[in-house]
């Protein structure tokens, strides 16, 4: 008996935009220069978003943070795909998705000062809290699929994560949940190249993460991921299938993080200036804006106004953040039950 | 009104909500076509479908994570692990978020999910089949724990369970499935959560326990004046009925499978102590399993609290 191939693919990658800003017409996605535009103002603003959290950090005005500084068309390119009905489960580093979709800026500042009141989601909106456990949030996503597709809904549901996540059970359970009841879940893997410290070839010896995607019976496709035009186009695809009953999909986004892990690590430690150098060029909101140069829907003033625009819209989320009255002691106990246990009520007259 | 063992009052209780409500989903592994290994859920995937009746890839942390994405979005998923033993890997996603999210989200997202498990010994099962560490669930706010010690209160508790917008952690003693048949009602009535139940009154000891144990301890007390006390829910804890029954008798002993180091029965001691001290007329008394890991099936009858283990304990605390 011979020996047969019973089973092969191929993994594609996907890249539209190149690092000179010209973009190959016959993949470009169907876009209006407003569009592109509007693209482009939400890269600008949540790197101001960005920025002025990590100076925040520093003056002791909120928390540990977490940048998404190289990582805005990844975030925005694919978040802007999504209708509000859609289902969003996030990491922690996703602040990109959530200005995106239209969460109130404000709250994030007031989440990561450590008011928990900032992660609860307007009513119209639904995306989840970030996920600090890495990777344990795909399972939700794939239950929220399994939700949509009992109730036969036309929505579809994405989970975010980074490369460290792809390492995880959880990823692994979720995706092959995914796979066999074929669920309406893309899965959107930001491969910023390391978790942490510990660089993305130590978190598997697959070549791309993309490729897992096959051995759950479905799709996988690696995008250049500081290619807006590429992210667009590859999330906008999969969520149309995942709408229309076609299974999930696995969207590795090739991008890096420039910033260090949080505020709280310091990536000199593990990787050199040179790597850190090299990615610079590659700089997602750079890369559009010699794209728009080149079609004349860029011009100085124009970046000017943006920018401006940007941190007013920033300015007046940081001050609303911080007047936002105190919590009470007691609003501690508040969420953990429908109801207070008699216990509670006991432990609350003792604050 | 039918006779009913464990098994089949289970089973009647997710029938009739099933009926009841069709956002309610079965999903576990072999719950389907096999109608779970304990036959649980038998006949359920035949009266509604493989849509609500799920048989899932064999995978614990992926099942109860998919329930919470389930029921944060409406649904209300009641998932089956096979045995407590093998719950551990789920307590991820059992500890890290179907007992947070509600305080996460300051209420905008709940997580009203049943996670039911066969738990304890008794039934000659393999390693990690008869694993009774309810207290690891008892100690994380957020989620409820149930182990009811019979037909009719494992009915009435799983329908408050399900109708529950809480997480439920959700008890069943293997040793009880098939012990013993009581009269259990069709259609619909309910025993409330977070009530321990007097389930035999006295006034010289007052006896604590739950689920299979307490039938160990109606045995060793059959010739004493004691108030046997189940709990039914351990948490959110019904301390006002405790408190009770020990400012009425002045002596308490706790009966668990569970080990005795961080046992539930340590918490309910604790509690005791500091609400009712002054009424006690002797220490508080724990009868537990012992703080080993638990046996093959040639040694789980003398890991297991025994009648006289329990009867010897009752006599101590009344020499006082």
């Amino acid at each position: 008996m011979p020996e047969k191939v019973v089973e092969s693919f191929n993994v594609k990658h996907l890249s539209i935009l190149d690092e000179k800003g010209v973009a190959d017409e016959s993949l470009m996605p169907s876009l209006s220069e407003s569009d592109i535009k509007r693209m482009y103002e939400l890269m600008v603003l949540s790197r101001v978003f960005d920025e002025r959290a990590l100076s925040l950090q520093r003056e002791g005005r909120i928390g540990t943070y977490a940048s998404i500084l190289g990582q805005e068309a990844s975030q925005i390119g694919s978040a802007l795909s999504l209708q509000k009905s859609d289902r969003v489960f996030p990491s922690f580093r996703e602040m990109g998705v959530y200005i995106t979709m239209g969460y109130p800026m404000h709250m994030l500042y007031q989440y990561w000062s450590g008011d928990e009141r900032g992660m609860k989601c307007p009513a119209d909106l639904n995306i989840f809290p970030l996920c600090i456990p890495v990777g344990t949030q795909i399972p939700h996503a794939v239950g929220a699929g399994m939700a949509v597709k009992y109730r036969k809904e036309k929505v579809a549901v994405t989970a975010y994560f980074g490369d460290g996540g792809t390492s995880t059970g959880d990823f692994h359970e979720g995706l092959n949940i995914a796979g066999v009841f074929r669920l309406p879940v893309v899965f959107i893997c930001q491969n910023n190249q390391r978790a942490i410290s510990v660089p993305r070839e130590t978190q598997s010896a697959s070549k791309t993460l993309a490729q897992k995607a096959y051995s759950y019976g479905f799709h996988g496709i690696q995008v250049d991921g500081n290619d807006i035009f590429a992210v667009y186009k590859a999330v906008s695809d999969a969520l149309i299938r995942a709408r229309q009953g076609d299974g999930p999909t696995l969207i590795e986004c090739f991008t890096y993080r420039i910033s260090d892990h949080t505020t709280a690590d310091d990536a000199s430690r593990y990787r050199g200036k040179q790597e850190v150098e090299e990615w610079k060029p590659k700089d997602p909101i750079f890369r559009l804006r010699l794209f728009m140069s080149a079609k004349g829907i860029w011009t100085e003033s124009y970046e000017k106004e943006i920018e401006e625009k940007s941190k007013e819209v920033v300015d007046k989320a940081v001050s609303v953040s911080e007047s936002i009255s105190p919590q009470l002691p007691k609003d501690m106990f508040l969420y953990t039950y429908e109801k207070l246990t008699q216990r509670q009520i006991n432990e609350m007259g003792e604050l | 009104m039918p006779k009913c063992n464990m098994v089949s009052a289970i089973n009647l209780a997710l029938k009739e909500e099933m009926a009841r409500d069709k956002d309610i989903i079965v999903m576990g592994e072999d719950v389907g076509k096999n109608g779970g290994v304990f036959r649980i859920t038998e006949g359920l995937i035949e009266e509604f479908g493989p849509d609500r009746v799920i048989d899932t890839p064999l995978s614990e942390s992926g099942i109860v994570g998919a329930g919470i994405g389930m029921a944060v979005y409406g649904l209300k998923p009641i998932v089956e692990i096979q045995f407590m033993g093998f719950i551990y890997p789920a307590i991820d996603q059992i500890f890290s978020h179907a007992g947070r999210i509600r305080n996460r989200t300051r209420g905008r997202f709940t997580c009203p999910i049943v996670i039911r498990t066969p738990y304890g010994a008794g039934i000659k099962a393999p390693d990690q089949h008869s694993e009774s560490t309810e207290a690891l669930f008892c100690h994380m706010p957020g989620l409820k724990v149930v182990v009811p010690s019979s037909p009719y209160n494992a009915k009435g508790l799983l329908i408050s369970s399900i109708r529950d917008n809480d997480p439920v952690v959700f008890l069943e003693s293997t040793r009880l499935y098939r012990l013993f048949k009581e009269e259990v009602p069709e259609g619909e009535y309910t025993i409330p959560l977070e009530k321990a139940q007097v389930a035999k009154e006295g006034k010289d000891v007052t006896v604590i326990s739950w689920g299979s144990m307490l039938h160990k301890t109606f045995e060793a007390v059959e010739d004493i004046d004691a108030e046997v006390i189940d709990l039914m829910t351990l948490t959110p804890l019904d301390e006002e009925t405790i408190y009770k029954s020990v400012k009425k008798t002045g002596r308490v002993v706790i009966v668990h499978e569970a080990p005795k180091t961080c046992g539930f029965g340590a918490e309910v001691s604790a509690s005791i102590s500091e609400s009712t001290m002054l009424y006690l007329k002797a220490p508080i008394i724990r009868v537990t399993g012992y703080d080993v890991v638990m046996p093959l099936p040639k040694l789980e009858d003398y890991y297991m609290p025994t009648q006289g283990r329990i009867k010897k304990a009752v006599e101590e605390v009344m020499k006082y």
